[in-house]
């Protein structure tokens, strides 16, 4: 039952992510060359409505279906990993034009070349994982 | 009914849509960020054994592989059923440029070219597929989570560290868009 939930949740973040256009390459293009208003709208109206919501699961300490309080939990206090992290992730993403939900999405869009791209990404988090001892954080 | 679907969704109506899908996870007891799953996938194939930082309870996080396997579903349906005939209202000023580098805009979600089993026989193939694979899958997990950790998720709970991170998603995107696509093609 729990998992059907999150199936479900799942299903339509799929169809939401390729209405949206989101999953494009060229929309991830237009957007690293400021072009376009459309991947800025959508990720500005989602932080503006996730703002709200974050906020009023805190102030009004919201609890899950099950009942149990949300924990929405604080990251890591460090700047290394974040800007260094995050400056090799947006290479990545430039180049594929698509970040993992995305990836996920276009898959089911019938792209079957993504295995190979989803299949990289998991080879690349392995690779973290053996280097993470060596890496500033 | 469908013919109302199947229009593009205008961004001010998906933006927020995403926001009610982090809600949702988050009243089901979970949280918004896809990257995890990736982690979750080593570790369930045995990779705890050899590099700690895979030696979890990855079972606790199934509930998120089934997130992921939702939105391929999903994929899978939008583009079935949901589409619109019309192509891509994508910016002039990025047709224009895009062609200036030789990929042409084909009114889809991908160039043809570069997204296809072909492709992965010529070098410029293999750095765009299995490159950017691998550098979003190690960057993700390097910064702790990708676009929906932390610019959605993060952000919304106004996280200076997801601002960093977000900080740099761009400053790698315009990298390789400004400085390595004029010299790659």
């Amino acid at each position: 039952m729990k998992f059907l939930q999150y199936l479900i949740v799942g299903i339509l973040f799929g169809i939401i992510m390729t209405k949206s256009e989101a999953i494009s390459w060229f929309r991830i293009q237009e957007m690293f060359r400021f072009q376009s208003i459309h991947m800025y709208g959508i990720i500005g109206t989602a932080l503006a409505v996730g703002l709200v919501v974050t906020h009023a699961i805190k102030r009004f300490q919201l609890k899950t279906i099950d009942g149990d309080a949300i924990e929405i939990r604080d990251k890591n206090k460090s700047y290394f990993r974040y800007i260094l992290g995050g400056t090799l992730f947006g290479l990545g993403w430039a180049l594929s034009g698509a970040c993992p939900g995305p990836m996920y999405t276009l898959l089911g869009n019938g792209f079957s070349i993504f295995v190979v791209v989803i299949v990289s990404a998991i080879l690349g988090t392995f690779t973290y994982g053996v280097l993470r001892k060596y890496l500033p954080h | 009914m469908i013919e109302f679907i199947q229009q593009p969704w205008p961004w001010y109506v998906t933006g927020p849509m995403i926001a009610l899908v982090m809600m949702t996870l988050l009243w089901l007891g979970g949280s918004f960020g896809v990257s995890s799953t990736m982690r979750t996938i080593c570790s369930s194939v045995g990779a705890g054994k050899f590099v700690s930082f895979f030696d979890f309870d990855w079972k606790a996080q199934r509930w998120n592989l089934m997130f992921a396997l939702g939105a391929i579903i999903g994929g899978f349906i939008a583009s079935n059923w949901l589409m619109s005939p019309e192509p891509l209202q994508l910016s002039d000023a990025t047709v224009a440029e895009l062609l200036e580098l030789g990929i042409p805009f084909n009114g889809g979600f991908l160039p043809d070219d570069l997204f296809s089993w072909e492709s992965l026989k010529t070098g410029r193939g293999l750095f765009f597929l299995v490159g950017g694979g691998f550098l979003v899958g190690f960057g993700a997990r390097w910064a702790g989570g990708c676009t929906s950790g932390h610019a959605i998720s993060g952000l919304s709970n106004l996280q200076l560290p997801s601002l960093f991170a977000v900080i740099g998603f761009f400053a790698g995107g315009l990298i390789m868009t400004h400085l390595f696509f004029p010299l790659i093609f």
